[in-house]
């Protein structure tokens, strides 16, 4: 029943690599795009963790992205004129997972104070948090400033963006396929009745935020090694509101929905392109929509889903 | 009798200007079925909620199992082993029934994350274990059918019985259970009593019981408390309390015996 | 207001603020055929215009988007409330409409300054001040002394029981986003009068900052939200002036926001509501 879960993992690391090697086969184009759902996976995925199974409304994951993008940038921008090639993916990991460890930072110091703190506050908070952290890049010459980081080497590739993105969805399935994964679901339905049985609603809430921050963070780093330039409003309010429609159509709370929603809207835009007029109003509307209609998901059929929209 | 189980001593519990508990003192031994009663407002669920760390006393001390717990939150006053069912049913909506019992054995479980991601031995065999555990609960308490249905789909009657075995699965050594008769009619409140006696039996556990139904807590009780207005008027046998002219007072207003009830309506 | 008795944020309140200057934009040359240009009379007919479009825009958004959700769980109406934001703010960027480009706001009113020692004041700065008054005093009295602001106040604090006393919850809340509405209008005027240029997105800062400027004073709580609103302006207009501090003005509000939901978050003048185990 369990050891399932490492098997499908390795396959699909295997694939993703399998894949890259080939990618001269591919349109150069269509190969950025792959990356940017497997990139956009990660997110969704870290932010379902935080908001669909914990049920914490969070507005500032492209903080966390942010963090971990910078950080892995000014790194790898630093270190890659003294890091000889076979270095290079070793080097490229490392500042990876640092740029998310500082996410996960971050998102300790986001999950803290607002512990305490529900519905349409938490969200404007995690809203602000998202605000100060890009203010604090926009202002820091160290990361570029306003005008932005530049000469980040094309180290992303196809291998990368989906490897992360199978160890993403494992990761977070696994937590909460287990006895104590149900603690999140559990806060998230009734953090009173969770506590009177023995669940500690304050570690499982900062554990979705750092969670979810650590993988927002390396997504970050990804994003930074596929554009090969950051600037502060790659960061802002309205990409934390895109990962969270993602999270919202695909069902809050259903992995399998949360992905297929996150590949929808990562193409969406670029079929969308010959109108890209109309892309914004048409996908406000898409909101609007949604939640007038559809509020569940749209993928959501038979098991219920965790979170009540 | 040895060092009771559970001891509040002259616990004053204030919000703003209402007193809704004064100088209380209650024991319960580890073994006994207590009954607390008393008109709305008398301050029984504030009881329980001192009990389990949602409030705090204003003043008094509350000793449990040899051990202060006055400052505790809820969730660590759960692991000392008081364990608790709710007025308004609590129960994990978008859970399965299976999964609604097996959140509770987080307590008793080693495995966290690391062992979650890790899916090792020691995660997989503990896993098996406890959903072993899960259905034998489940089995004994008749809700094995319901095992992945959600739990909201499941009667009223067996949503309260998944509370119970829900609040059970966490092994503790006193039970409170909060109008558990609520909204039940004349033979589900007898399977009700018949269900309370046999935790009491087989686990071998102390309950405390907030009930409405005379005919409920004169029935299983071996002593009852009662409560008005946050002070305690009375406390002995059923047989005792129920001749109290106090406690007639306070639920009637004038000298009547207290006859068992018809059902009362569940609590809007 | 709109939050004390809805609960809820409504992030579209920003973008009626931009529709209310960019009404008094279309509306000033329509005015200036029947009057002298920059009159008071004249700013007083665009103000008042512009505060009634207003209102009825977000009538219409309340009955549109909020109203099929009222029974719905919070997040989904915050969703939607962001969706109707962005839906106005790129149909307004749409060229079509009024483009992205700023344009420069007319001036409704003679300019005159006056000067109180080292003080420099324009006639604009004193018109914010004298109307903001004004509409504060008449939101004020209607709120405590009308039938309505009973109303008002009664659905704030419990919609059940006052649909019970015979409240007509629909009108009730239909009213107050028509009042709420109507002021972030006259704010959107105002704001257009002194700072010269407006484009569709002038409203995303001020509207979070609004939101801001309410919980600091309690929400719910109108005298609370007046008093946050000051607070707010000052500390950022201080720290503008402060180098070092400057470039995070934007991030000031947030800041605060923080600060105060972590030790006060009932706001400065606001009690706290616990929550019934």
């Amino acid at each position: 029943m369990y050891s399932g879960a490492k098997r499908i993992l390795a396959i699909a690391i295997l694939a993703a690599v399998v894949i890259s090697l080939c990618s001269g086969f591919f349109n150069r184009y269509y190969l950025g795009v792959a990356i940017d759902i497997g990139i956009n996976i990660i997110l969704a995925v870290s932010l379902n963790l935080i908001v669909g199974h914990t049920g914490q409304f969070s507005l500032g994951h492209a903080g966390f992205m942010a963090v971990g993008g910078y950080i892995a940038a000014k790194l790898t921008i630093v270190l890659h004129g003294a890091c000889p090639p076979w270095a290079q993916p070793i080097l490229f990991v490392a500042a990876l997972i640092t740029g998310g460890l500082a996410a996960a930072v971050a998102g300790f110091a986001v999950g803290v104070p607002t512990l305490q703190l529900r519905g349409d506050y938490l969200a404007i908070v995690t809203l602000g948090f998202g605000e100060i952290i890009r203010v604090i890049f926009q202002t820091s010459d160290t990361f570029g400033a306003a005008t932005g980081l530049a000469g980040i080497p094309n180290w992303t590739n196809f291998g990368w963006a989906w490897g992360f993105a199978a160890l993403t969805v494992f990761t977070v399935t696994c937590i909460v396929n287990s006895t104590y994964g149900r603690g999140f679901i559990a806060v998230n339905d009734d953090e009173i009745a969770a506590s009177a049985i023995g669940i500690n609603p304050v570690r499982y809430k900062v554990t979705a935020f750092v969670v979810g921050a650590f993988f927002a963070g390396i997504a970050g780093g990804l994003y930074a090694h596929h554009k090969q330039f950051l600037s502060p409003t790659s960061f802002d309010f309205l990409k934390s509101i895109d990962i969270l429609v993602m999270v919202i159509l695909g069902g809050m709370g259903r992995t399998a929905g949360v992905i297929i929603a996150a590949i929808l809207l990562t193409i969406l835009p670029e079929a969308l392109r010959s109108v890209a007029e109309y892309r914004m109003i048409l996908y406000s509307l898409l909101i609007i929509g949604i939640m007038l209609a559809r509020p569940q998901g749209l993928f959501t059929f038979g098991k219920p889903s965790h979170t009540k929209v | 009798m040895s060092a009771p189980l559970l001891q509040l001593t002259n616990v004053t519990v204030r919000f703003g200007g209402l007193t809704a508990v004064s100088k209380l003192d209650f024991q319960l031994g580890t073994d006994e079925l207590v009954g607390l009663i008393g008109p709305n407002g008398a301050g029984k669920t504030t009881l329980f909620n001192l009990v389990t760390g949602v409030y705090r006393p204003t003043e008094g001390e509350i000793i449990f199992d040899g051990q202060s717990i006055v400052g505790h939150r809820p969730h660590r006053i759960t692991a000392h082993g008081i364990a608790r069912t709710f007025q308004n049913i609590r129960l994990f909506g978008s859970m399965t029934v299976f999964d609604n019992v097996r959140a509770a054995f987080h307590l008793h479980v080693v495995s966290g994350i690391a062992h979650a991601l890790r899916r090792g031995k020691v995660f997989r065999e503990e896993e098996t274990k406890i959903a072993a555990q899960v259905m034998e609960m489940l089995e004994l308490f008749h809700l094995e059918r319901f095992g992945d249905a959600p739990a909201k789909s499941l009667s009223y009657g067996d949503q309260r019985r998944l509370e119970i075995v829900r609040a059970l699965a966490t092994r503790p050594k006193l039970l409170l259970l909060d109008e558990p008769a609520a909204g039940m009619n004349a033979s589900e409140k007898v399977e009700l009593m018949k269900l309370i006696q046999f935790i009491k039996d087989k686990y071998k556990i102390a309950v405390l019981l907030v009930e409405h139904d005379m005919q409920v807590v004169m029935g299983i009780c071996e002593r009852i408390a009662v409560l008005d207005y946050g002070i305690k008027i009375a406390e002995g046998a059923p047989a005792e309390v129920r001749k109290n002219s106090k406690v007639i007072e306070a639920y009637l207003g004038e000298e009547k015996t207290i006859e068992p009830q018809r059902s009362r309506d569940a609590e809007p | 207001m709109v939050y004390g008795v809805l609960r809820f944020i409504n992030f579209a309140h920003g973008d009626v603020f931009m529709l209310g200057a960019f009404a008094g934009y279309f509306l000033s040359p329509v005015v200036n055929r029947f009057l002298p240009a920059q009159s008071y009379l004249g700013g007083v007919i665009v103000l008042v215009l512009a505060m009634a479009i207003c209102c009825v825009l977000g009538m219409l958004i309340e009955f549109l988007a909020y109203r099929p959700l009222r029974k719905r769980p919070r997040l989904t109406v915050l969703i939607t409330a962001i969706g109707v934001s962005l839906f106005i703010e790129y149909t307004c960027q749409n060229r079509y409409v009024f483009g992205s480009a700023p344009r420069e706001f007319p001036n409704l009113i003679p300019s005159a300054t006056w000067r109180l020692g080292n003080l420099v004041i324009g006639s604009n700065q004193v018109i914010v001040f004298v109307v903001t008054i004004l509409l504060l005093i008449i939101l004020t009295f209607v709120v405590q002394r009308t039938k309505v602001g009973i109303a008002m106040r009664a659905v704030a604090f419990n919609e059940q029981a006052a649909a019970l006393m015979g409240v007509n919850i629909n009108s009730i809340i239909s009213f107050t986003f028509g009042l709420g509405s109507a002021l972030a209008g006259a704010g959107g005027i105002l704001f257009a009068m002194n700072y010269a240029s407006i484009d569709p997105l002038i409203g995303i800062q001020t509207g979070l900052k609004a939101f801001v400027a309410a919980v600091l004073g309690g929400i719910g709580n109108l005298p609370g939200a007046a008093l946050g609103g000051v607070i707010l302006g000052v500390v950022e207009t201080i720290a503008g002036g402060i180098p070092g501090l400057s470039q995070y003005r934007d991030g000031i509000a947030y800041g605060i926001l923080i600060l105060i939901l972590i030790v006060r978050p009932a706001g400065l003048l606001g009690k706290s509501q616990p929550e019934k185990v």
